[in-house]
């Protein structure tokens, strides 16, 4: 396919975010309120304020990240015992029953994608402050990455849905949510909208300098 | 404001290619990046819009009719698809009650409903108010519809409750994962840009 190896950006085009249309800007450059023809999607040269809305959100995730693991996830009340999980615990009693493939599932989605979405995103934000131009077509794959993973750690709340619903025994077998239910469900809402604000055309706008660093 | 409408820029790296003519079939990656610019699919329209009017059909199923029960010696406790999330309701998680609502119920709806109000009247050359705005908006809702997530949230469920007691599975489970796959088929075969191209400037 070909290409003139330039940025839309440097014709003074902005590709709409969501339909991807062309626009072509005014010489004066300001395009504050306009939106898209086609689809009525605000225009902007890049993600408003991409870098800060960002960190915040990578920072809110991360903090809500620890009560979500600490507190109780479900508490299980059966024959009048009553034993409460946090989603580590979950994963334990399966890797102890022998269930290996469901304790890596769970292990996988629930602990290591929340944790590696925070951390890819930082590692991302950082190098882009700092205008590095290394292996940028490996950092817009990362990214690539941590966009299509980010759902699949809803899993531990639909797991809890379900054992809430189907576990409703009075005295005999009750499961009820526990509060990091709650917790968790915002570290995977707002990693979501992280990545989603996250704009990886910065990747691509740091310049390359004389001596190729 | 002009439009260039013969260039596309990547939307990973914004690197300016000439949009080339793409047999249907293949697919245009970005030069730089490697992102994936374009897809053409064969007769996608006309399989989008049958795997969607078959996805209502086992919508309503899934959701009307009991999903899965749980027998512990003598009680039986029957659930649809809607009895989770009033019970998280009730336990006071208010917000994840809603997002459970949102991303296996309403948002699944609105990605089937969406594709039959847009590409029912393309297909039978009809306008229709707000189309490029509806689908804008399916877009967006796109990474927010779970239907697949929730599957595999069943199976682990199912087997963590497996030694405790019997589960039975419903006619709405089975509709459920039917649901799914033409779901997921439909999403594939839906080749965004032929449906942008529809637009047409001068109307």
């Amino acid at each position: 396919m070909r290409s003139f190896m330039s940025t839309a950006k440097n014709l003074n085009l902005i590709n709409c975010h969501s339909c991807h249309l062309l626009c072509r800007a005014h010489e004066s450059g300001s395009i504050a309120g306009w939106v898209c023809p086609r689809c009525g999607a605000r225009l902007h040269f890049r993600k408003p304020k991409s870098v800060a809305r960002t960190w915040a959100l990578v920072i809110a995730a991360a903090i809500f990240y620890v009560p979500a693991n600490v507190l109780s996830i479900t508490t299980i009340v059966s024959f009048g015992s009553t034993q409460s999980d946090t989603i580590l615990s979950g994963v334990l009693y399966f890797i102890k029953t022998g269930m290996w493939p469901i304790a890596i599932i769970i292990f996988i989605a629930s602990i290591v994608v929340p944790l590696a979405k925070i951390l890819i995103l930082s590692f991302l934000m950082i190098t882009i402050q700092r205008g590095s131009v290394r292996r940028r077509k490996d950092r817009t794959r990362l990214y690539r990455i941590t966009e299509a993973i980010g759902r699949w750690s809803m899993l531990d709340i639909f797991v809890v849905t379900i054992l809430v619903a189907l576990v409703h025994l009075g005295s005999l077998a009750t499961v009820k949510a526990g509060p990091a239910a709650a917790f968790f469900a915002a570290v995977v809402v707002i990693t979501m909208f992280a990545a989603a604000s996250f704009d990886p055309r910065l990747i691509w706008d740091a310049k390359e300098s004389p001596d190729g660093k | 404001m002009i439009q260039a409408t013969r260039l596309i820029a990547c939307h990973e790296c914004d690197l300016i290619h000439r949009l080339p003519l793409i047999a249907s079939g293949k697919s245009a990656r970005c030069s730089r990046c490697g992102a994936l610019l374009i897809r053409r699919r064969k007769n996608s329209l006309e399989r989008t819009l049958a795997l969607a009017l078959a996805g209502l059909v086992l919508f309503f199923l899934a959701n009307a009719f009991p999903f899965l029960s749980f027998k512990l010696e003598t009680q039986i406790q029957q659930t649809t698809l809607i009895t989770g999330i009033r019970e998280l309701y009730h336990q006071d998680l208010h917000a994840v009650a809603v997002l459970v609502m949102l991303t296996t119920i309403v948002v699944p709806l609105v990605q089937l409903t969406g594709m039959i109000y847009i590409l029912l009247p393309l297909r039978l050359n009809r306008k229709v108010p707000r189309l490029m705005e509806t689908f804008r908006l399916m877009q967006t809702l796109k990474p927010w519809s779970m239907t697949e997530v929730f599957m595999l949230g069943i199976l682990v469920s199912i087997v963590k409750l497996a030694k405790m007691a019997q589960i039975i599975p419903g006619v709405a489970l089975y509709s459920f994962m039917a649901l799914i796959f033409t779901l997921a088929a439909a999403t594939a075969t839906l080749d965004p840009q032929t449906v942008w191209e529809q637009w047409n400037p001068d109307r």
